[in-house]
């Protein structure tokens, strides 16, 4: 499992909303360019964990965490993290598609615009390209300037995808990205995640046990906030070490 | 028929009855004022100074006054109102100082606006020394109205999706630059709807400018902010209260309630097109 190199690094970390514990003692090393997918049981922490790497958990209140998430060797829970540049090299994809309510185009330039960007040409072209990697751009190229809201629930979700891959980030977080969306739409999504691996490194949160053998390389079972079982995604599928994996994989409890 | 459909049908029948009262109410008021004030409408009447006493020429230095003194209120109360809408909702965290904050400022709509008239003439005229002008008037028509202001734009910001805020954030922007530019444009229907209350309301008051800006006439036209203006609500509750020739005042005060009336229209309009204009941008 250590042939690839770490891009995350996780080490004893707890989270408490308020009292209670809601991650206890994980300790994960995500790979460079790898899928790594979190599964588990609603309530289990899977999104709590990932919305660390971003910290986007800063939102929350009465939240405290211990320990340690290393991406590239630096601890981005440090105090003197720099939450603005972690999130630009952090990008996310969220549950619900959430596009702003401005133009497609704008959706996209939106990003490189507040990271100060100024060049107009540069702007057009990164927005071209984002939408064509997104797998968006032959749908929505004659009408750029409506509004990002008139598009279906899975063309808004790749069109955040989208707006992600603009701000060239290293990795990418996916929180249950087709909880709502169709099976058609989904399964698009998950051939665009296939497609980005090559070049991004992608955790993705999900409660779909298929989803995840379908797309990733890595998968963690996570059950009340403990971190059950990691490994292969082919190893975790066919041979779980742990009892309580398999009970969750074969239906037993979920 | 089963009860549960007649009692359907009962609760339909008395919603539609309200309404209807509602509109009925609606129309005799805009029946009568549009009747009796295009009598004495005319170029004239727009465009001229009141002559012999109020019973002759036109109503124009109180319909400028009026419009000045309802700008000045809401360029003083917008910006003021949304930043303190937006320093309660985004900065701070819902804890007892900030709800007492709120209870404060609903209060401050309560209170009778010749109360605000008092507290203009001691303030504005008296101890800032602005003396009885439109610069005193609109500081203490925006006062007036910017509780309202305020309770519209936190309800416009609050609307807006936690998740329009997160995505911002989650694309390496700053607290700053997301209500900026995703919050506030997004919100900016809904402040505008406020806007345009307000707006009716610094019009059509009379009781906070009886002591710090009106006069009832006025030889010529307002030339700087430290000018004492005519206003047509003032000018309506002199008509009907002094001078010597009721029948010909009357008329002249419904001609200015229908101009009054026209005048907070024309405001608004402007402010819905901006508001659809918006609306169109960003929900296509």
């Amino acid at each position: 499992m250590d042939k690839h190199e770490v891009q995350i690094r996780v080490s004893n970390l707890n989270f408490f909303y308020g009292k209670t514990c809601a991650l206890k003692n994980i300790n994960m090393d995500i790979y460079k360019k790898k899928i790594t997918a979190i599964i588990g049981p609603s309530g289990c922490g899977k999104s709590t964990l990932i919305r660390l790497f971003n910290r986007m958990n800063d939102l929350v209140l009465n939240s405290r965490v211990e320990g340690h998430i290393y991406i590239d060797g630096e601890d981005i829970l440090s105090a003197k993290t720099d939450v603005v540049e972690l999130r630009r090299k952090v990008g996310m994809v969220f549950q619900k598609p959430n596009p702003f309510p401005k133009s497609i185009y704008r959706n996209i330039s939106y990003g490189l615009e507040v990271n100060n960007v100024k060049n107009k040409k540069y702007i057009e072209e990164k927005v071209i390209d984002s939408l064509k990697n997104s797998a968006l751009w032959e749908e929505v190229k004659d009408r750029l300037n409506e509004s990002a809201l008139m598009l279906s629930g899975g063309q808004q979700q790749r069109l955040c995808i989208a707006r992600c891959l603009a701000v060239e980030p290293e990795v990418i977080l996916f929180d249950e990205p087709c909880a709502s969306l169709d099976p058609i739409s989904t399964r698009k999504i998950e051939e665009l995640i296939t497609e980005l691996k090559k070049q991004y490194t992608i955790v993705i949160v999900t409660h779909n046990m298929q989803q995840a053998a379908r797309v990733s390389d890595y998968t963690a079972f996570l059950y009340l906030g403990e971190l059950v079982e990691y490994g292969t995604t082919e190893k975790l599928f066919t041979v779980p070490e742990n009892p309580k994996t398999e009970e969750y994989l074969s239906g037993k409890f979920g | 028929m089963k009860r549960s459909v007649m009692s359907q049908k009962i609760g339909f029948f008395i919603l539609s009855l309200c309404i209807i009262t509602t509109l009925f109410f609606l129309g005799i008021i805009l029946y009568f004022i549009t009747v009796r004030g295009l009598k004495v409408i005319s170029w004239e009447f727009l465009t001229q100074a009141p002559r012999n006493g109020m019973t002759e020429g036109g109503v124009a230095p109180a319909i400028i006054g009026t419009f000045y003194l309802t700008l000045g209120a809401i360029l003083f109360a917008l910006p003021l109102g949304l930043a303190c809408a937006i320093y309660l909702t985004e900065y701070t965290p819902k804890n007892t100082v900030v709800n007492i904050l709120r209870i404060s400022i609903n209060t401050l709509a309560g209170v009778p606006s010749v109360v605000f008239g008092l507290f203009g003439l001691a303030v504005f005229v008296k101890f800032f020394n602005f003396g009885v002008s439109i610069l005193s008037g609109s500081l203490t028509l925006g006062i007036l109205i910017l509780p309202g202001i305020i309770s519209a734009s936190q309800e416009a910001l609050t609307a807006i999706p936690h998740s329009f805020r997160e995505a911002s954030l989650a694309l390496g922007a700053t607290k700053w630059q997301t209500i900026r530019r995703i919050v506030l444009p997004a919100s900016l229907p809904g402040i505008l709807t406020g806007v345009i209350l307000s707006i009716g309301r610094a019009a059509g008051e009379t009781a906070p400018i009886l002591f710090t800006a009106a006069a009832f006439y006025i030889r010529g036209y307002p030339d700087s902010v430290f000018s004492e203006v005519m206003a047509l609500p003032y000018h309506i509750y002199g008509l009907m209260t002094e001078g010597t020739f009721p029948e010909k005042q009357t008329q002249i005060a419904y001609g200015c309630a229908l101009i009054l009336m026209l005048l907070v229209l024309l405001i608004s309009a402007v402010a819905i097109y901006f508001r659809q204009k918006q609306r169109r941008v960003h929900y296509g």
